[in-house]
């Protein structure tokens, strides 16, 4: 028996399309995950569902909801949603009213139900306790906030419950943890779910039902087992292939040779100013040595907040050490010290491929802009280095005259790669390469990246959260938590026993591999 | 929803277009205005506005239409001054605080805390009091008051542009903070500036008015409207034309700057565009 | 820490702020009318008066103590509430600005009162119906009312409800303990013509806020919850929204400052304005000196209060540590 009904719903805005011609059925009990992209229209079906659309968007099409199709009048449709459609969003901070106690606003959700229900009850259900309700939510922690959003959505007993990407704002550990805690409400109450994800392993941990979307449209659906192990479409077949990271060292590449050493590296931060004197300062890195070998390529994993960035900030000189020093082939620096000279062997790539390009720049300016650390450059041989650079990530000489704007993310992380090599540098360090990245253009991208090294013989420090990324790419792994390493290993050997309790809980929080 | 677009851009072409026609009538008078605006003569004063005096004649027999292209003349040209002292010192002010932060910009936080608390009126009371006055006086005390505005407004959107990895990524490249304020951090907050610019300029307008009609602003032989305002004041409530004329004037400016600077905010500062659509992106 | 509540340590600070603040600024307004005039008693007296009378001046001023005594004189006497002797009045100040604040204090306040009574719920209107007829014509009417000179509007005033409706009193005061009901009789014209120019601002203001935090995801939760859209704004939206407005309102204040001094000249008000404006005609330092520092003292007073509720309002603030 079907509870919500879509046929033929087209979401457009302007005119143009965002949704076209979604047509999907869910059952009663079905635990039914909606998978694709950014731009697939997964999110917008959902707001769809819960008559939450923006003002501006144009609908057609029919949605019903235990057989009624939904109510045009506001009122009804509000209340519809207070009775028997709960929803927890992505973004758990900007989803709660940042002025407001968080119990007050559970109570108030139980009180829109018009039903029975206490407060303590839901909060002991989502795992959090009594005294928690007392907090604002910028007191709480992501996943904290998360089960605030969960108990609100199941204030009123709801029959449907709508998760929106519910926990990629949080971290890997907690991310798990949130997964395992709907997937449990769900059994207990017997709630039909829909689940929106771009992480396909998370769908099929969750979900019995699957619908796969891309650029607005249905590609395919059916039951998890069905769709994920005999996948009728390509689209499909490249999404689950995204999921298993096949190994990327090559041949042997590292050398004896030591390119860069951090000796006893601390970064302390001050906590708050003149009031707050006497205060211990923040250690986000502390005590930190390594070392790093030409044409290494070394991993640095752990939750967020752990310190690995601000570690990496240091190495590239964008931040300075409060004590101990690096050494980077024999120049000894702190940080923000490292001469300019040196500065040309040494470079990074963001993380956010669309806050890393300056809008108002050509791509052949921002290119550019490094090439000023190699002084004598005479306007040809300028030229001859972005080409060669542009051309080694693949693209096309012709686009050095275009704007950040006209990419894709895609393409604008490969951009940071070219701008990253422009001045040939032997260490490259990598902040969450992939992350911000669609899954079906993580693997090409981390192709490329295996391929750079070869063929340039780069030395990588990766700073990343992904175990299988990291282990599909990394010759040696450093985990850090709390501004400390707690292990170190080869990936292989570290990722099969791990000894730390970080490392295990790490692994454990690994959502299983697709059965083929 | 493409009447939003269409509502837009008229708005911003009706506003620049009328600022501009004040502007070119207001420059006209340099030039050319129908009467000399010294002109005084007893014998045709209070005429009602008429085929040879559009906007009638004031209580020395002037002409009001010359008088309100001189004055709004000097309205804009008191107004775009203050402008420029303000924009001028506090966007390198502002920018200075945000990309040195630490002491600078503690210092320059505190400069604009001390400003915000002298209102223009008490500034050019101040400088009244010193030197007599006079239009530069008008000038000054609102250019002063512009100061922290600017250096708010260019902080504020120089910080937000800091966090972006591109000017990491510039830092990394070796660019000198200063540098990095003019290539990366100026190009990208100048809407904001452009905005609030066009603002300032027209609460400019108003301020002079009121300083002027209080009498610490423009002096005779000069004229400006918050001026005409002043010399009408005892007799408005016999002659309400003589009010009539140059407060409408500010206003119509006022508004045509107003919706002008609202257009530009649309049309220039992506931030604000589709709005609706930030938080259903996927 | 944890001896002292986060709030109590807070509007602590604030306060520090202020009154560091308001000794800077009395620096300079100090360092402006003492020491920039060369010897003040001169300037006072202009260039024609006698060595003999200058040197009185001087005297009578204390001009021949160092600037720093004479800065700390100046300081604590206002602490005593002794602001000095008006030289060309031969009264005490503090009398002086005393008897004109009986004027312009209500009528500032009168105009804060009804400008933010009338702003802000038809910015909450505006915002609520955004988009339709009624937000079209509030903001029409919000375009226009803040391109208006509060000044040129109380003449306006004046013409409509003084002279040709005559139901109010054109202009002039009776003083308060004479016939209070004609005082306030006297203030209902300038006040409005202070207020609605300023609730103009403020309803444009409320407006931008709410339909910014209309936008935001906590909106989308309540009304998730079962809220229509005019629930979830009214319940979660204004108190985020007044937070943006707060501040303007603060800013509010120091305009309406400014415009009573200039108001007061269109209904001939006996307030603070019309003793400055004499004052500096007649190069009175001490005055012009103390009734500046009032007026700094008002605006930087007002931010104070501003700051504290915004720390009232919003738990996050309170706990940042700057």
């Amino acid at each position: 028996m079907s509870l919500v009904d879509i046929n033929g719903l087209t979401i457009s805005f302007g005119g143009k399309p965002a949704v076209s011609d979604l047509s999907l059925t869910i059952n009663k009990g079905d635990r039914f995950g909606i998978i694709g992209e950014s731009g697939s229209g997964k999110s917008l079906t959902a707001l769809a569902i819960t008559g939450l659309l923006p003002e501006n968007a144009e609908v057609s099409g029919t949605i019903r909801f235990d057989g009624a199709p939904l109510p045009q009048d506001e009122k009804a449709m509000a209340h519809l949603r207070g009775q028997r459609i709960g929803v927890v969003f992505q973004e758990p901070m900007t989803a709660l009213n940042p002025l407001m106690r968080v119990g007050d606003q559970i109570e108030e959700a139980v009180k829109l139900t018009g039903q029975d229900g206490d407060v303590a009850s839901l909060l002991e259900e989502v795992g959090l306790e009594a005294r928690h309700a007392e907090r604002f939510p910028h007191q709480l922690s992501g996943g904290q906030r998360q089960r605030v959003m969960i108990a609100m959505a199941l204030a009123s007993a709801p029959d449907l419950m709508i998760a929106d990407e519910p926990t990629s704002a949080l971290d890997v550990i907690t991310q798990r943890v949130v997964l395992d805690l709907i997937r449990d409400i769900c059994n207990r109450r017997q709630m039909t779910l829909i689940f929106i994800s771009h992480d396909m392993r998370a769908v099929a941990a969750l979900c019995d039902r699957i619908a796969v979307l891309r650029g607005g449209k249905l590609v395919e659906s059916g039951s998890v087992k069905e769709v994920l192990s005999q996948p009728g479409e390509d689209y499909t077949r490249k999404l689950v292939a995204a999921t298993r990271m096949a190994p990327r060292q090559g041949e042997p590449h590292v050398t004896d040779k030591t390119l860069l050493e951090v000796d006893h590296l601390t970064r302390a931060f001050s906590q708050g100013g003149f009031w707050r004197w006497g205060r211990q300062p923040l250690l986000a890195v502390n005590d930190v040595s390594l070392s790093v070998s030409a044409g290494e390529c070394v991993a640095i994993v752990g939750p967020s907040g752990c310190g690995k960035t601000t570690l990496a900030r240091m190495i590239v000189g964008l931040d300075s050490a409060t004590s101990g020093q690096m050494r980077f082939e024999g120049t000894a620096y702190r940080g923000g010290d490292l001469p300019s000279a040196r500065r040309a062997d040494l470079s990074l790539v963001f993380q956010d491929p669309f806050g890393s390009f300056n809008p108002r720049l050509s791509i052949a300016r921002s290119l550019g802009e490094p090439l000023r650390l190699i002084p004598g450059l005479d306007p040809a041989q300028h030229e001859q280095r972005l080409v060669e650079a542009i051309e080694s990530v693949g693209l096309d000489r012709a686009m050095l005259s275009r704007f950040p704007h006209e990419f894709s993310g895609g393409q604008r992380q490969r951009l940071a790669i070219a701008r990253a090599l422009v001045t040939r540098p032997s260490l490259v360090v990598l902040d969450e390469p992939v992350s911000a990245l669609d899954v079906s253009v993580r693997g090409d991208v981390l192709d490329l990246l295996a391929q750079l090294q070869n063929q340039f013989g780069l030395t990588y420090i990766i700073i990343s959260h992904d175990l299988d990324m990291v282990a599909a790419m990394a010759d040696r792994v450093l985990v850090m938590e709390a501004g400390k390493i707690v292990e170190e290993g080869k990936p292989d050997a570290l990722f099969a026993a791990p000894q730390h309790r970080l490392t295990k809980a790490l692994m454990a929080a690994r959502l299983p591999d697709i059965a083929a | 929803m493409n009447w939003r677009s269409i509502y837009r851009h008229p708005g911003l072409a009706i506003g620049l277009t009328a600022t501009v026609l004040f502007a070119l009538l207001a420059l006209l008078s340099l030039v050319w205005t129908p009467y000399p605006i010294a002109d005084i003569s007893i014998a045709r004063r209070f005429a009602t506005p008429g085929p040879e005096h559009w906007l009638g004649t004031d209580q020395l027999g002037r002409d009001m239409l010359s008088l309100i292209m001189s004055g709004t003349l000097t309205s804009f040209t008191v107004g775009a001054m203050a402008v420029l002292i303000g924009a001028g010192i506090g966007v390198p002010l502002g920018l200075a605080a945000a990309i040195y932060g630490g002491p600078v910009e503690w210092v320059v936080l505190r400069f604009s805390d001390l400003a915000f608390a002298f209102p223009a009126v008490v500034i050019a009371i101040l400088i009244a009091t010193l030197m007599g006055p006079g239009a530069s006086n008008a000038v000054i005390a609102i250019g002063i008051f512009n100061v922290p505005v600017f250096a708010q407004v260019a902080r504020g959107g120089a910080l937000a542009i800091s966090t972006l990895d591109f000017v990491a990524a510039a830092r990394l490249a070796g660019l000198s903070r200063p540098m990095i304020a003019v290539r990366h951090l100026l190009p990208n907050i100048a809407s904001l500036i452009i905005v609030q610019g066009t603002i300032q300029l027209s609460l400019g307008i108003l301020a002079e008015a009121g300083l002027s009609y209080i009498g610490l602003g423009t002096q005779p032989p000069a004229t400006s409207l918050g001026l005409m305002l002043r010399d009408a004041q005892s007799l408005f409530l016999i002659h309400p034309w003589l009010s009539l004329a140059p407060g409408l004037a500010i206003v119509v400016i006022v508004i045509a700057l107003n919706i002008a600077g609202d257009g530009l905010r649309d049309a220039l500062d992506p931030r604000l565009r589709n709005r609706g659509l930030t938080n259903v992106a996927g | 820490m944890g001896v002292l509540p986060q709030m109590t340590l807070y509007i602590l600070r604030r306060i520090f702020g202020f009154l560091v603040t308001l000794l800077i600024a009395a620096a300079v307004i100090f360092l402006l009318l003492d020491l920039l005039p060369g010897d003040p008693a001169r300037f006072i007296l202009g260039i024609n008066a006698t060595p003999e009378s200058v040197a009185a001046l001087r005297l009578q001023m204390g001009l021949d103590d160092p600037a720093i005594v004479r800065f700390s004189n100046w300081l604590f006497g206002m602490l005593r509430g002794d602001f000095g002797l008006s030289q060309t009045q031969k009264l005490p100040v503090a009398g002086l600005i005393a008897d004109r604040m009986a004027v312009t204090l209500p009528l500032t306040i009168f105009a804060m009162v009804i400008s933010t009574v009338i702003g802000l719920p038809l910015g909450i209107l505006a915002a609520r119906h955004r988009g339709k007829l009624v937000d079209t014509a509030l903001m029409v009417l919000a375009q226009t009312g803040v391109a208006i000179p509060n000044f040129w509007f109380g003449m306006l005033l004046t013409l409509l409800f003084a002279v040709t409706l005559r139901w109010l009193p054109p202009g002039g005061f009776t003083p308060w303990h004479e016939d209070a009901s004609a005082s306030l009789r006297g203030l209902v014209l300038p006040s409005l013509a202070l207020a609605l120019p300023q609730a103009a601002i403020l309803a444009r203001v409320m407006r931008t806020a709410l339909v910014d935090v209309s936008s935001q995801d906590f909106i989308r939760t309540a009304r998730a919850k079962g809220m229509t859209f005019g629930e979830a704004l009214w319940r979660h939206g204004v108190r985020n929204a007044l937070l943006p407005v707060l501040t303007i309102l603060g800013l509010q204040f120091a305009f309406l400052i400014a415009g009573t001094i200039i108001v007061e000249n269109v209904f001939y008000l006996p307030g603070l304005g019309r003793l400055i404006y004499t004052a500096i005609s007649e190069r009175d330092l001490v005055l012009v000196r103390s009734a500046t520092i009032i007026l700094v003292l008002a605006v930087t007073f007002t931010m104070l209060v501003v700051d504290i509720a915004y720390g009232l309002v919003d738990p996050r603030l309170r706990e940042r540590r700057v």
